[in-house]
């Protein structure tokens, strides 16, 4: 199953007791404040939760893997993500 | 930015008090975690998704003592960005 913002807005609505229309808004400001932040270069660092990283990758020649063309990748900027220590050690604790 | 930022930045733009507004927030992330653990997959519309992704065991070598082990397998949270974060990142660099 896949789970949306409505879902972690129901949650906020039932654990948190806002209306279900203020869970979806503070969701959708939630990611706009971290879009924000990555957009103006900075890292978001969450606690318990990980790490949004930037990192400049420099220019480099791709290839279709299909039809085998060359074309060059122009140095873009990403976002990386590294879950923090805490939750990776949740996940495969047994 | 970190998350005791964040928690002040929605309390001044939603006009919740701070203790309120930590709770939005620590059940926001919260609610990924949980839905990971539960097995299923996340995805927020124009930000990005997130999944566990299983790796095997391999060897690897301690870069200090050239020892090598084995390292057993795990699963990790992987994040995936969506397409508007991606084409504002991007964009941010020129600023």
């Amino acid at each position: 199953m896949t789970v949306t913002k409505a879902k972690i807005a129901e949650n906020i609505n039932k654990k948190v007791g806002l209306t279900l229309k203020e869970s979806l808004q503070l969701s959708d400001e939630i990611i706009e404040i971290m879009r924000s932040a990555l957009e103006k270069g900075e890292n978001v660092k969450v606690s318990g939760f990980g790490s949004f990283v930037l990192r400049d990758k420099g220019r480099r020649i791709g290839r279709n893997p299909k039809t085998k063309v060359e074309i060059e990748i122009p140095p873009r900027r990403v976002v990386v993500f590294h879950p923090s220590q805490v939750w990776r050690r949740e996940i495969n604790k047994k | 930015m970190k998350k005791s930022e964040l928690v002040k930045i929605l309390a001044e733009k939603s006009g919740l008090n701070s203790k309120l507004a930590a709770r939005v927030v620590d059940t926001f992330f919260g609610s990924i975690k949980e839905a990971l653990k539960n097995g299923d997959r996340v995805e927020i519309r124009g930000f990005g998704s997130f999944e566990i992704r299983e790796y095997g065991s391999y060897v690897g070598i301690n870069p200090k003592t050239r020892k090598k082990i084995q390292v057993p397998p795990k699963k990790l949270p992987f994040f995936k960005a969506g397409k508007e974060l991606r084409e504002r990142v991007d964009k941010g660099k020129e600023k």
